[in-house]
């Protein structure tokens, strides 16, 4: 555990140093939320609703981080150390691959509260911006939707061949899903056939759950999204320690 | 079978990529608290050796016992009881020495005192650098240091002393010659012989991926029936001859 906390703390260390998620994971969600705020302030979400505008965009205001952390940062540092021979490096020190992901895996862990607690904080100040539903479920309903997101980008960098390809395969799901998940596009809109599609994204699932409890919505079929987001995590994460390349 | 004064031994080893064979059926011993130089043109297949033995790369046949372990299988173990230090070893883009040296320390059961070493490499003042502004003989030996750091009985230097100048290679030597008196045993591979007559106490010397000689530098002079030993290296790895 000694060196798990010291990997740690270096590692997040040179994280932070580089500047790129500080950016895209802390503060880019908190423009948006911003401009949101100045656009919508307190207005409900739609005529007669009992909740405001901002209130209904809080779980997806969260997603932003989740997103840059699991598609973009973390596929893009483990590949980038496979490709510069630092894992090489690693692989001959009696580090196990398990524990160097774990590491990678915390630090964007952190980088998605950090920006959970910014915004709530934010919008709670500024916009009155209430959990009329349930904060513990809400957290739960983000912490699974985290969990499963960052667990593609963990596979994608375990086993991608070098930073490029890990790049591009981030691309091919960072987009997508930001797009067709319902972090920007509500899911209401698109045909069914595609509804069913993009529900396989676990983030998709996981805006609906955080929307729903957030609200304090009827929450019909909470254990099908659950599901699918544990067994994406659970294969994911298998996946990226078994077949774990060193170089 | 399994000699416990042997730091390595290795028999048979083979390997070969995309039909072009790099080691054939390769015997290595190395025995403990000694120094160790493996030898050869570039492209005889010293770094596949040194790879093969460290387990990174799985040979197509032969064994290979490294303390006692099984590379291949017992990384974990195996690790901790030994340091390497890479030629195309790459560090994080924005970290500094310390923080390079407390990430390699802190993997280790008994890690030694990476400030006294970085003092002892002549780099204890450059701690709080980060490692990209350091020039290239700092950083070479910085990469000792930190094959150091495990506390290691056994310890891989490929091409230790690659961009040191004449000082600083001297000191180089003298505190690994300090270490083997400590019972260290050293694997190390070089270009320069003069550096292999002050240090090694046996050398293998590979041609095409066979050894071609496997003893001292003073067999190797014998052998060759040259007084120089640069020229009996140059005579048996065949690089005269591409020269």
């Amino acid at each position: 555990m000694r060196s798990f906390g010291t990997l740690l703390k270096n590692e997040l260390k040179l994280n932070i140093r580089n500047m790129n998620m500080v950016i895209f994971a802390v503060i880019l969600p908190l423009v948006v939320l911003v401009i949101l705020g100045f656009i919508y302030g307190t207005k409900p979400a739609a005529e007669g609703a009992s909740y405001t505008f901002l209130e209904q965009s809080v779980g997806a205001l969260c997603t932003i981080s989740i997103c840059a952390s699991g598609l973009m940062g973390l596929p893009l540092v483990v590949s980038e150390y496979r490709e510069r021979k630092i894992l090489k490096r690693f692989q001959v020190t009696p580090v196990s691959p398990a524990k160097l992901l774990a590491v990678e895996f915390t630090i964007y862990v952190f980088y998605c509260a950090v920006s959970l607690v910014t915004l709530l904080l934010a919008s709670m100040l500024f916009w009155r911006v209430t959990i009329p539903g349930s904060l513990p479920a809400f957290l739960g309903s983000w912490l699974l939707t985290m969990v499963s997101t960052l667990s593609i980008g963990l596979m994608v960098g375990g086993i991608a061949r070098n930073a490029k390809s890990a790049s591009v395969i981030a691309c091919l799901l960072y987009f997508p899903m930001l797009i067709f998940s319902g972090a920007t596009l509500p899911l209401e809109v698109m045909p069914g056939a595609m509804q069913k599609v993009v529900s396989i994204f676990p983030l998709t699932q996981g805006i609906q759950m955080m929307k729903a409890t957030s609200l304090g919505l009827p929450t019909g079929g909470l254990w099908v999204p659950a599901a699918v987001m544990g067994a994406v995590t659970v294969i994911c994460m298998g996946v990226a320690v078994t077949c774990f390349q060193w170089e | 079978m399994r000699d416990e004064k042997l730091a390595v031994q290795v028999t048979g080893l083979t390997k070969s990529y995309q039909g072009k064979t790099v080691l054939s059926g390769l015997d290595l011993s190395i025995k403990r608290g000694t120094v160790f130089g493996l030898l050869g043109a570039n492209g005889a297949g010293k770094s596949t050796t040194i790879e093969c033995i460290l387990g990174t790369r799985r040979a197509d046949s032969g064994t290979v016992s490294v303390l006692g372990h099984d590379p291949g299988k017992e990384r974990g173990k195996l690790f901790q009881r030994v340091g390497v230090q890479f030629q195309e070893g790459d560090y994080q883009p924005e970290i500094k020495v310390f923080e390079l040296c407390e990430e390699i320390a802190c993997l280790y059961n008994h890690p030694a005192d990476w400030r006294e070493l970085c003092r002892r490499f002549g780099i204890g003042g450059k701690l709080k650098n980060a490692v990209k502004s350091l020039s290239g003989g700092e950083r070479q030996r910085l990469f000792i240091v930190l094959a150091l750091i495990p506390n290691p009985e056994l310890v891989f230097l490929d091409e230790l002393t690659t961009g040191l100048d004449a000082k600083a290679r001297r000191d180089v030597w003298s505190i690994l010659s300090e270490l083997k008196g400590e019972g260290l045993t050293i694997l190390l591979t070089s270009h320069f012989m003069d550096e292999v007559e002050a240090l090694c106490d046996e050398i293998c010397i590979l041609r095409q991926g066979k050894a071609v000689f496997h003893g001292t530098v003073d067999q190797a002079r014998a052998q060759s029936g040259c007084e120089k030993f640069e020229d009996a290296y140059l005579q048996m790895s065949g690089e005269e001859d591409a020269a």
